[in-house]
Parts: C-alpha cells; structure tokens; sequence
C-alpha cells in the first residue's frame, strides 16, 4: 500500500456485466452511443464465446446481466443465450428497440427465463418518433411490443432518449408510459458521446426546457405516489447542466463490464474512443482483464488524478468525472471532466449551453446514425 | 400512516428476485436493472415472502427461528411497510 489518498485497494467485484451483442441495428438514431466507426468493427462473439463470458463474469460476482447492442434481437442465438445466463444465475435484461420483437419471440425468451425487457423510445409522438429512428414503421411496432410485453407479465421499463425535439412533449411521453403499464420509466437527457457528440447542436435542450422538464416530471412523482401508483419515473439531467461531473460508471473499473460485439472489454461503452489499449475476452481471461489489465487500471482509484482534481476534497464523490467526455472536450483524457466548475476549460460548457440558447441545429441537421454515416466520418 | 396489517398476504413484486449472492456476501433483491444489497434481518423476512403466508404466519415462523429477537412483530411490519412504499411487494 502506499501513502495517504492513494486507493491500492483490491477493486470489488465486476457487478454489472454488459453484453452488446451486436453493432448491426435496424433503426439509425442520431444520439446513439455506439462508436462513430462502428462499421469497421471486427467479428462478433461466437454463442459458445458469449456464453463462456457469461460464465466467468458469473465467477467474478456480476448478477446483472443486460443484453444490448446495436439491436440484441439481431442474434439468433439471444434465446439460447437467455437461457444460459439465467441458468447461471444471472438477473437478466433484453434491452431493445422493439424492432425485431414478435409475440412468438416474447414467449420464447420467457420459456428460456428471461426477466426483464426495456423498450426504448425515440418520442411519443409518431412522427418525430420516426424521423428520429429513421423509421416509417417504428413507432407503431413499439407501441404494439410494450404491449405484448405487458400481456405475457414482465416486468417493463420504458425508455426515452430526450433531447431539445421531444423535451416539451414530456407530459404526453409520461402519459404514454403510464397508458402502456410501464413499471419503470427512463426519461434520460442523451449524453453526448458517439453520435450525440456529433449531433450536440442539434440534441441539447435549453435550461429553460430542462428545467420544465423536470418540474412536470415531480408533478407526475407525486399524483403517482399519492394513488400509490407503483410506476416510477427516473430522471437524467445532461450533466451539461450541471456545476459538478457524476461519478462516471460509479468509478473505473469499480462495478461495470462492459463487452463489445469483438470480445473488447470495456469499463464504460463508451470507453472504446479513448487513446487506451483494452484487452480483448478472446484473448485473456475475464479474472485478469477485471484486475491486473492495463486498460481497467489505467483510471481506477484516484492516484492519477491531476489538478485540481488532485487536492480537491470532492474527489471521493466523482473521481474527476467522466474520461470520454474529458477526452472527446480537450483531447487530454487525464484532464478534469469540463462539466465541473473548477475546471480550466469549463467554458466549453458554457459555450454548448449558448449554442442551445442561440444558435440551435434543426431535427433535419442531424446525422443519423447508419454505416454509410460511419464509413464516410471514419475513413482510413 | 401505516397500513400495513398482520392479515396482509405480501408478495414479491412480478420481476423482483431475492437471492444470496456469495461475491457480495450477502442476500441481494434484483430487479430490472437494480439490486440491492439486504442485511440479515431484511433477507429472513424477505425470504419468508411467498404470496401465500399473511404477515401473521411470517412473525410467527420468524419467532420460531429467533426466539431470543424481540420485537419481531414491529421489525416485520416497519420493514414491510418501507418494501411496500418501495415497490418490491404487494399487500393482497
Ligand atoms: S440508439 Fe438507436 S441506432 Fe443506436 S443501437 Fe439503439 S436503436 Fe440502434
Ligand atoms: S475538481 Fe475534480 S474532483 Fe473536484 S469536483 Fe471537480 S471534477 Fe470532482
């Protein structure tokens, strides 16, 4: 061990294991977190690859367990693998655009013992919804799925991106939610890495509508509680609008797993973009890769903090913020998260919240997201 | 404003699982995208949950296996409550 504020301490258990199956999606949403060179990806995980992660996550004491993407429903395999992680004991999320979902496939993976499904949702109203998506069809078939969903008893959690072109709608979207039987509802302000980072102009809502936002969200609060409504609404402010970063993933490499569609392990999904090397599963094993990697010791503890972050006694709480925002804002990914005040180059957040007063991109400037998009911004 | 009551039947919510976890060292109730992590007296309680016994039968098979604890009917009923206001049962 070594001196005082260092954190050499054994790192707890990998909680949460992420699998993102797939990049390949059906639908091409401009604030989509996946990398901006998506399409250069190398091969997916085999089943029998997945299912060997599983296992070993499982050793390590991961008990959540999300199936992501892209769009997971892609996989042939999810039944299969469904099955497996839940005979592993694993608690286990679909997370899922509804695009691919059948009635047929909800029952299926409820036979293999799947627990949960979250929908996401691009906007409650049909049009925008689609445009978002990049989809005719798309907002009609989620509707129908979050439906079927319900009728076979799962639990379910709705999601919405929310963003400057929806934000006003939150009421309807609430509304929505609660028509659908939702038993959790996400109302998270997009944050800005992959393609949401490109589209920032066009996705960052102003304080004025955020601020609204969320006091109609605490109005919903307490009309539900006071009906003893067991539905609960969550709300994620951007942290651009915040004075002080989050504590990025609840720390490096402290809960959260996370596996590209390659075998890259990850810290956080976004991590990929960093200047880090990461280990891949097919390479080392998920003990080594969680301990002793490079890549998830690279930012863990706080003994490579620099100032401010260093000597300020808040670093307990936030770990100097998120590394990919700090990274993708001044090109340093060691520099303090610019979301906090304290910051030297606080005043690119300052400027973005401008641009939201000022000088706004429409809902047809933004990029969406799809592998011709990603081909022609990454070259090489 | 308590309304929970020894002829209450509780159940686990649809979605909610309770399970001893051994990394953790300790029970957790996973739920979509959450867990929580229950201390000793929270998982016996918790674990006597089974949408058939009333409140009434957990205090008393909770008596039985803790006969020095006292108290046992209060701690049951004040922790019912908070899972309730929480969402992880349901009161039939
Ligand atoms: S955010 Fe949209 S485009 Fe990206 S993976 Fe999810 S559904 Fe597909
Ligand atoms: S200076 Fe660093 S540690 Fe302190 S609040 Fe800001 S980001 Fe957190």
């Amino acid at each position: 061990m070594s001196g005082p504020g260092s954190s050499c301490i054994e790192p707890g258990p990998p909680l949460w294991l992420l699998a993102e199956l797939t990049y390949r999606c059906p639908l091409q949403c401009p604030y989509c977190s996946n990398p901006l060179d998506f399409a250069r990806h190398g091969e997916e995980l085999s089943t029998a690859q997945w299912i060997e992660v599983f296992r070993q996550a499982r050793e390590l004491g991961a008990a959540q367990l999300g199936f992501s993407g892209g769009e997971p429903l892609v996989r042939q395999d999810l039944t299969e693998l469904i099955r497996a992680a839940r005979g592993m004991g694993y608690y286990t999320n679909l997370i899922t655009s509804g695009i691919g979902l059948s009635e047929a496939r909800i029952a299926e993976f409820a036979a293999a013992g799947l627990d949960h499904i979250q929908v996401s949702f691009q906007a409650a109203d049909e049009e925008v919804n689609n445009l978002l998506a990049g989809s005719d069809k798309a907002f009609a078939q989620k509707l129908a799925m979050a439906r079927a969903v319900k009728a076979h008893g799962y639990p379910m959690v709705l999601n919405f991106v929310t963003h400057r072109h929806n934000i006003d709608h939150i009421e309807r979207i609430i509304e929505l939610c609660l028509e659908l039987e939702a038993d959790f509802v996400e109302l998270a302000t997009c944050q800005f890495y992959g393609w949401a980072e490109l589209n920032r102009a066009g996705l960052l809502p102003t304080r004025a509508q955020l601020e609204r936002a969320e006091r109609i969200t605490n109005e919903w609060r307490e009309k539900l509680a006071a009906r003893k409504h067991p539905c609960k609404l969550i709300f994620v402010t951007p942290d651009y609008y915040e004075e002080r970063p989050k504590a990025c993933m609840g720390g490096w490499g402290s809960l959260f797993l996370d596996i590209a569609p390659d075998g890259t392990a990850l810290p956080c999904h976004s991590a990929k973009m960093l200047p880090v090397q990461f280990p891949n599963v097919r390479e080392h094993s998920l003990r080594h890769i969680w301990f002793d990697s490079f890549g998830f010791n690279r930012f863990r503890g706080d003994d490579w903090l620099p100032e401010p972050c260093r000597s300020c006694d808040e670093k307990d709480r936030d770990f100097g913020g998120c590394r990919c925002q700090a990274f993708l804002l001044t090109g340093d990914a060691e520099a303090t998260d610019p979301v906090c005040g304290k910051s030297a180059h606080h005043g690119l957040i300052l400027d973005a919240r401008r641009q939201a007063e000022e000088a706004p991109r429409g809902l047809d400037e933004l990029v969406q997201r799809n592998v011709r998009a990603s081909q022609i911004i990454c070259k090489g | 404003m308590s309304e929970t009551t020894l002829n209450d039947i509780p159940q686990l919510r649809r979605g909610f699982r309770l399970q001893w976890e051994p990394a953790q060292n300790c029970h957790v109730l996973l739920y979509p995208e959450g867990m929580v992590k229950l201390n000793d007296s929270a998982a016996a309680i918790l674990g006597q949950v089974d949408g058939d016994r009333s409140i009434a039968a957990i205090v008393a098979a909770l008596r039985e296996r803790f006969p020095k604890a006292e108290d046992i009917e209060t701690d049951v009923l004040e922790f019912l409550e908070v899972a309730r206001e929480r969402s992880w049962i349901e009161l039939h």
